[in-house]
């Protein structure tokens, strides 16, 4: 159903049900119900039937694309498949039941959960000690970085207030440390696409608090530097911060630990498939090292000798970052798929991503225009057709790729090329998807040359054609229309 | 290919100045806007505020990125083109005629390291 776009308040008939609710048998106590509670008008709910609200809801989700309807390269998403049987733990009433001021000794399965997930985070990473609070990618770098700063203030060292960043971070590296109140300074990239070192030594003084990396860099190449950089910054008296978000190419190969990365957020729903982009929640646990065991935010659940698990705060915490443990069934998700995978078979996840990146990027070089020629971890960046003769841009090839079938990779980002295309297609995927998909990269490429107005007006196919980002951006429409 | 402008001078940020009455209209160039793509917001500095040569006086944002602005010049801003609080599109389609502010120089307010037309149209070239 292409062009359903009904509200369910369109459907609403006056007097139409598909309920039928028992006898109210507290009617004679409403009237101790004090007044300011009591509501005055009809609730105007929508009025339909049990068939209405189904084929609604059906036909919505139709609209949708999501790695459940096909191949969804969105680079830096680890848009990995999201097997069911994590559906099927997170579902089980003993965790659905759970209420989180319950005392802790009527929830032990739920603080073991999260105890066994912390111990398989911290081996996978070479991490000390990790918080399961935060909410997501962005939260964990700021929870991250206010560990850093309470780090600092706790020592009396109030100048470290600069955050160093490449110039080839993700957005919300800069974003996370403006939050907290600290200071971005940025580190160029070299032509290869790694930092600079000598670009980043005249940075690095006594009012350094930290620096943000990502490894492999968002160009999905491995900083081959790391150890140098983190002698440098730990040097100067600065800490190392490793986002995560491309955690996936390094699992159970090489962990941010040993090299030498002090404070990292990991993406439960990327590295570790659970559901994300539209489907979430999502989930971004802190590790720390050893010495930074104490900054952790509380609550944190530790395990006693008897095998019996509480939750408890250390000395230096800096603070609270969620009501209560975080998204919980997200974590029962990720550990579902780590004890599915088990100790071997998780090894093979990074390298099988990493040979799928390369496969579809050797296998479209002569195609568009590969300005890092290397061999790529999880992701690689192209910048827009090799032929530039059409002036087809980014842009129109992405959207033309919706009418192929196939999620749009992420496009502009990162911003040290005009037309970034960037692509990650996870090893979830068989080579029969990713053949596809190379060919409608191919037929993309041919079309900007012989029929470029297909790629000027795509999609074609899609239930919502170009939209007008300028016009969505200056006068946004808030509301949908006046429903009577 | 980038326009350019004959008579104005150029920052390697994409800036542009043109002197006018002996004041400093600054805006940016059509490289910067076609690098840029539809831009939907200009966050310009206040009447009065001080700007210096290769220093942040504002930012654009885009559909695509949020850039900085790099002012070329030092001085004292007069007036802001309040014509791009509600189009700032003025910016894509006429990337020389939109100025952004205008500034009255301290002295030596212009630096000497600004290109011209032709040396800034080479410097796009190698970009």
């Amino acid at each position: 159903m292409k062009n359903y776009d009904k509200l369910i308040f369109e459907l609403s008939v006056e007097g139409r049900t598909g309920f039928s609710l028992p006898d109210n048998r507290w009617e004679h106590r409403l009237p101790e119900i004090p007044e300011v509670l009591c509501r005055r008008s009809e609730s105007g709910l929508p009025q339909v039937s049990e068939p209405d609200v189904v084929r609604h809801y059906t036909n919505l989700s139709s609209m949708n694309f999501g790695v459940d309807t096909g191949f969804y390269p969105l680079g830096s998403c680890t848009m990995k498949y999201n097997p069911k049987i994590n559906e099927e733990t997170a579902s089980l009433p003993g965790f659905t039941s759970v209420h989180p001021l319950q005392p802790e000794e009527t929830m032990q399965g739920t603080l073991q959960v999260c105890h066994e997930l912390e111990k398989a985070l911290c081996a996978v990473t070479g991490m000390a000690a990790f918080t399961l609070c935060p909410f997501a990618g962005a939260h964990g770098e700021l929870t991250g970085l206010m560990i850093m700063r309470q780090y600092h203030m706790s020592r009396n060292d109030m100048k470290r207030t600069k955050v160093i960043v490449p110039d080839s971070a993700h957005g919300t590296n800069p974003a996370s440390a403006a939050v907290c109140g600290l200071r971005v300074v940025q580190v160029r990239s070299t032509p290869d696409g790694t930092i600079d070192v000598e670009d980043l030594k005249p940075l690095l003084d006594d009012t350094v608090a930290g620096i943000m990396m990502t490894n492999p860099n968002t160009l999905g190449l491995f900083e081959t530097e790391i150890s140098r950089i983190a002698d440098l910054v730990h040097g100067c008296g600065g800490l190392l911060y490793y986002d995560g978000a491309n955690m996936n190419p390094l699992l159970g190969k090489v962990r941010p630990g040993d090299m030498g990365f002090d404070i990292m957020h990991l993406n439960l729903h990327k590295t570790f498939s659970t559901p994300h982009g539209g489907g979430g929640p999502g989930s971004g646990p802190v590790g720390v090292s050893a010495a930074l065991w104490d900054y952790l935010p509380y609550p944190k659940v530790t395990a006693d000798g008897d095998g019996k698990y509480h939750l408890m705060s250390g000395s230096h915490t800096a603070g609270r970052v969620s009501g209560f443990m975080g998204n919980f069934s997200v974590m029962v998700k990720a550990l579902t798929y780590i004890m599915m995978l088990g100790n071997k078979n998780i090894r093979m996840a990074g390298p099988l991503a990493a040979l799928n990146a390369n496969y579809v990027k050797e296998s479209l070089k002569d195609c568009y225009r590969l300005p890092i020629d290397r061999v790529c971890k999880h992701e690689f960046v192209f910048d827009g057709l090799a032929d530039t003769s059409s002036g087809i841009t980014a842009l129109e090839i992405a959207k033309r790729l919706l009418d192929y079938g196939f999620h749009a990779p992420t496009i502009y980002f990162p911003l040290l090329f005009h037309q970034a295309i960037m692509i990650e297609p996870t090893e979830t995927e068989s080579k029969d998807t990713l053949d596809a998909f190379i060919e409608a990269m191919r037929n993309i490429a041919r079309e900007a040359v012989s029929e470029p107005d297909i790629l000027h007006d795509a999609p074609h196919g899609t239930p919502v054609r170009r939209s007008d980002e300028t016009l969505a951006a200056t006068r946004p429409v808030l509301r949908y229309r006046q429903v009577e | 290919m980038a326009k350019v402008n004959e008579g104005l001078y150029y920052s390697e940020t994409h800036e542009w100045v043109r002197m006018v009455d002996g004041y400093a209209l600054v805006g940016i160039t059509d490289y910067a806007q076609h690098a840029l793509g539809n831009i939907v917001y200009v966050d310009m500095p206040d009447v009065d505020d001080e700007v210096s040569a290769d220093e942040e006086f504002g930012a654009v944002e885009s559909v695509k990125a949020a850039s900085d602005l790099i002012s070329p010049v030092t001085g004292t801003v007069t007036e802001t083109n309040e014509a791009l609080e509600n189009t700032p599109g003025l910016l894509n389609t006429d990337p020389y005629g939109a100025w952004i502010v205008k500034v009255r120089l301290a002295e030596d307010g212009l630096p000497g390291n600004l290109m011209d037309a032709a040396a800034y149209a080479d410097f796009c070239a190698n970009l």
